[in-house]
C-alpha cells in the first residue's frame, strides 16, 4: 500500500505546484495506474476481503497446526472387556506407554468401537478375540501393536532386536507437509474468488458496461485486475510462511527467489482460471457454482491435506492434470526439499499453460454488458 | 472538430431483443432521428418506448438489428476508440464502485480520455465538491446521479448522451444538471437527452423527438410541436351532476366551435381549442340545454405535456388491445 500512497502523494504534490492549465500537457494520469489504484482501494477498503485473504488462511494454518502438532508417539486407545480371564492381558496392556486402556463390559466395548472412541476391543473368548473395523487404517495398526504387546507379555521373545526412531524432526512432520499445501490452496482461492467474484460483481452492477463506454483499453483493465491480485498475494504468502515458521518451526529449505517464482506462476495460473470463470457469468449464483465445480475436486484430490498419491492409480492421470496438484508438488519441492527451479520445469510449464490458455480464452469470450 | 451537419443520424433503426424461451421484443421498429451539432435534442416518450435502446445503440453499447447509424460522421465498428474519446455517457442505471471516493471516481474516468478533464472543476460544476472525499456508497440517490453525469463529462466530450439524468433529483440538483447542459450548448457541443419531465424538455431542448412504440412519431422545437396540435389553449372542466359515462359526452364536446381535441381526464375533460372566447359560451349553453352543471372550469396555454398526451394518448388503447391479443 505504501507505494500506491506514494504515487498519489506525488501526484497531489504536482497538482499543488502547477496551475490547472499546465497540468494537461505535463501531469497526465495513466489509465493503467488509475485502474490499479482503484482496484487496490476497493480491496483494502473492504474489511471482509481483508479477512478472507489474510485472516482466514492464517487462522486455518494455526488451527490445523495445533490439531496435528507432534504429540510424541500417538497413544492407541484399546477397549478391554472386564473379564477375569483377561486379567493378565489387561495388566500388560495397561503397562505399555503406547496404549491407553479403557475397561468395560463387552457391550460398552462394542459401543466404543462403533463411535471411534477406541480403535480395537479385546474381548474374552476362547483365548482373546480382537474386534475392530478393518476399513480404518488406524485399527489395523492398533491390532498389530496390541497383539505384539499381549504376546510379549505372555513371554514371546523378540526374534530380532528393534529400536523405534520417530520422524518428528522439523521438515518431516505433518505441519511441514501442510503449510505448502495451504499456500497452494490460498493461491487457488484468492485467484478464483479475488478475480472471478470481483469481475462478476462489476458486471452485475453494470460497472463493466460503464467502463467499456469509455476509451479505456481493455488490456489495461485486465492487467490492473491481475496486477492488483499479485500485489494482494505477496503479504498473504509471507504471512502464511511466517506463521508456519514462527509458530510451528516449519523449515524453509529453498531460496526465497525460487519460492517466489513458483508462487507467482501459480498465482497467474489461478488468476487466469478466475478470469475465465468470470468471463460470461452474470449472476452471483452462476459464478459461485462455477467456483465450487472448479475448486472442489482440487480441494479433495490435489494433496492439500494429505498426499495425492493416496488415491487409486486409475485416477492419478486426472489428479496430476489438476493445476493445484502441480502447484502443490512444486511448492513442496522448493519449500521443503530446497529443489531447484529447473527440476520443477514440468509443474511450472503445466501451470503456465493453464494460465495462458485460460487468459487468452477469457479475453475472447469476455462479456462487458 | 466538425461543427456543421448532423452529429447523429439514424435511419430506419431496428432492434429486436431475443430472449431464449420468450417472445422476441421489437423495441425499435424503424426509428429515424437526426441531431445537429451544437443542439440539445430531447427524447420524450412513455416507459418502454425505446429511448434507452436508441441511446445505447448510438453509444455503441448495443448492436442494432438493422438500419443506419452515424455518430459524429463515424460508424461503430470502424472508429470506436475515436468515437469513445469524443462522447460522454451517463447510463440510465449506473452503479459506480462503492468503495471509491467521488474524486477518485472522476479521476479514474478522466484518465481514460485523450482530453483529461479537470476532476475538481467538474465536481464544482455539479456542486459535488462538498462530497469530494465521500465514498460513493454514502451518497444519496441524487448525488450518485450527479456523479454519473460528472463521469460523462470526464473526457470533455463534444457529444453528450444523458439517459434520464434528472430523474429523482431535487429541484436544485436538477438546475445544476440543466446548467451543465446549457454550458455544453454554449460551447457548441451536442447533447442527446431523455427525460420524463416536460418542463425540462421545454426549457432545455432545441428540439424534441417524441418516441412511441419504437418509432419517432413527432419531432420539432417545443414551440413547433405545440403549434402542430392546433389549439393554443386548453379548457379543463368538470361536471357536477352527470350520471352518464364520460365517453358519452366526448362527441358532444368535440363538436363545439374551435375545438381541436377532447380528452377525458381523471376528474373531467380537457378541450384543446384555438378560440376560447367562442368555445366557452357555446359550452355553457350546451350544458344548460342538457341540464348539466359545471363543477370547475379553468383555461391555460398548451404545453408540451399536452402535445405528449395528444400524441401518445392512443397508447393506452393500443396496449389494451395488445394485452387482449395473446
Ligand atoms: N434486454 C432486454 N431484453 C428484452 N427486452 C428488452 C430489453 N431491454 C429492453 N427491452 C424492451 O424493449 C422496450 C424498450 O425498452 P427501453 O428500455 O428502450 O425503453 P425506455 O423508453 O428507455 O423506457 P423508460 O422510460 O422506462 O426508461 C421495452 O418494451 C422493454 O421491455
Ligand atoms: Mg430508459
Amino acid at each position: 500500500m505504501s507505494e500506491s500512497q506514494t504515487i498519489e502523494n506525488a501526484a497531489d504534490g504536482m497538482r499543488g505546484l502547477k496551475p490547472a492549465a499546465q497540468r494537461h500537457s505535463t501531469g497526465r494520469a495513466s489509465p493503467l495506474g488509475q485502474l490499479f489504484l482503484a482496484r487496490m482501494r476497493m480491496f483494502y477498503r473492504a474489511p471482509e476481503a481483508i479477512f478472507w485473504t489474510y485472516g482466514f488462511p492464517i487462522l486455518l494454518t494455526i488451527g490445523l497446526g495445533v490439531a496435528f502438532r507432534a504429540k510424541g508417539v500417538e497413544k492407541v486407545t484399546v477397549a478391554i472387556e472386564d473379564a477375569a480371564p483377561l486379567a493378565q492381558v489387561r495388566a500388560s496392556l495397561e503397562k505399555d506407554p503406547g496404549i491407553k486402556a479403557k475397561v468395560g463390559t463387552a457391550s460398552q466395548c462394542a459401543d466404543w468401537i462403533r463411535k471411534g472412541e477406541a480403535m480395537l476391543a479385546v474381548i474374552n473368548a476362547d483365548g482373546v478375540e480382537y474386534r475392530f473395523d478393518p476399513t480404518r487404517p488406524d485399527a489395523s495398526l492398533a491390532r498389530l501393536k496390541v497383539d505384539d504387546v499381549i504376546q510379549r507379555g505372555a513371554g514371546r521373545p523378540d526374534a530380532v532386536h528393534v529400536t523405534d526412531m520417530t520422524a518428528t524432526a522439523p521438515g518431516a512432520r505433518y505441519i511441514d507437509f501442510l503449510v505448502p499445501g495451504l499456500l497452494g490452496m490460498n493461491l487457488m482461492g484468492g485467484g478464483l474468488w479475488g478475480i472471478g467474484f470481483v469481475i462478476v460483481d462489476m458486471r452485475i452492477r453494470k460497472l463493466l458496461k460503464r467502463l467499456i463506454a469509455t476509451p479505456m483499453r481493455k488490456r489495461d483493465f485486465f492487467f490492473s485486475v491481475l496486477g492488483a491480485r499479485m500485489a494482494f498475494m505477496v503479504p498473504e504468502m509471507i504471512l502464511l510462511l511466517l506463521t508456519g515458521r514462527l509458530l510451528f518451526g516449519v523449515a524453509v529449505a529453498g531460496s526465497a527467489f525460487n519460492i517466489a517464482v513458483v508462487i507467482a506462476v501459480g498465482a497467474v495460473s489461478f488468476a487466469g482460471l478466475g478470469l475465465l470463470a468470470a468471463s460470461r457469468a452474470d449472476k452471483l449464483e452462476t459464478i459461485t457454482g462455477l467456483m465450487n465445480v472448479i475448486m472442489l475436486p482440487m480441494w479433495i484430490f490435489s494433496g492439500v491435506f494429505f498426499a495425492a498419491s493416496r488415491f487409486p492409480d486409475a485416477i492419478q492421470p486426472f489428479i496430476q492434470a489438476l493445476p493445484l496438484t502441480q502447484l502443490n508438488n512444486a511448492l513442496r519441492a522448493v519449500i521443503s526439499d530446497g529443489a531447484s527451479l529447473s527440476s520443477q520445469w514440468m509443474p511450472l510449464t503445466i501451470l503456465a499453460a493453464y494460465g495462458t490458455v485460460s487468459f487468452l480464452l477469457a479475453l475472447r469470450i469476455f462479456r462487458w454488458t | 472538430m466538425k461543427t456543421t451537419g448532423p452529429a447523429i443520424v439514424c435511419e430506419d433503426l431496428r432492434k429486436r431483443y431475443e430472449t431464449i424461451g420468450q417472445k422476441p421484443v421489437d423495441a425499435l421498429v424503424g426509428l429515424d432521428l437526426t441531431a445537429n451539432y451544437g443542439e440539445c435534442l430531447g427524447l420524450l416518450g412513455p416507459n418502454g418506448a425505446g429511448k434507452t435502446t436508441t441511446i445505447e445503440i448510438l453509444e455503441g453499447l448495443l448492436p442494432s438489428s438493422g438500419g443506419k447509424v452515424e455518430v459524429l460522421g463515424m460508424r461503430w465498428g470502424e472508429h470506436d476508440t475515436q468515437l469513445r474519446n469524443r462522447i460522454g455517457i451517463s447510463l440510465q442505471e449506473t452503479r459506480l464502485a462503492d468503495k471509491l471516493t467521488v474524486i477518485e471516481t472522476v479521476r479514474l474516468f478522466s484518465s481514460f480520455y485523450e482530453k483529461q478533464g479537470d476532476a475538481d472543476e467538474i465536481l464544482q460544476s455539479l456542486s459535488l465538491d462538498e462530497k469530494r472525499e465521500a465514498r460513493v456508497m454514502t451518497l444519496s440517490g441524487g448525488q450518485k446521479q450527479r456523479l454519473a453525469v460528472a463521469c460523462a463529462l470526464a473526457g470533455e466530450p463534444e457529444l453528450l448522451f444523458l439517459d434520464e439524468p434528472t430523474t429523482g433529483l431535487d429541484p436544485q440538483s436538477r438546475r445544476d444538471v440543466w446548467e451543465i447542459i446549457r454550458r455544453q450548448r454554449e460551447g457548441g457541443r451536442t447533447t442527446l437527452l431523455t427525460t420524463h419531465y416536460m418542463d425540462e424538455a421545454e426549457r432545455l431542448c432545441d428540439r424534441v423527438a417524441v418516441v412511441d412504440r419504437g418509432k419517432v412519431i413527432a419531432v420539432g422545437s417545443p414551440a413547433e410541436l405545440i403549434q402542430r396540435i392546433g389549439g393554443d389553449h386548453v379548457i379543463q372542466f368538470a361536471l357536477k351532476n352527470s350520471n352518464d359515462s364520460a365517453e358519452s359526452h366526448v362527441e358532444l364536446f368535440s363538436k363545439l366551435p374551435s375545438v381541436q381535441a377532447c380528452h377525458v381526464e381523471a376528474d373531467g375533460f380537457a378541450l384543446t381549442v384555438s378560440a376560447p372566447h367562442e368555445c366557452i359560451p357555446a359550452l355553457v349553453e350546451r350544458l344548460g340545454a342538457n341540464r348539466l352543471q359545471l363543477g370547475r372550469l379553468t383555461t391555460r396555454n398548451v404545453s408540451l405535456e399536452d402535445v405528449f398526451v395528444s400524441l401518445t394518448g392512443r397508447r393506452l388503447t393500443a396496449e389494451e388491445l395488445a394485452d387482449k391479443a395473446p
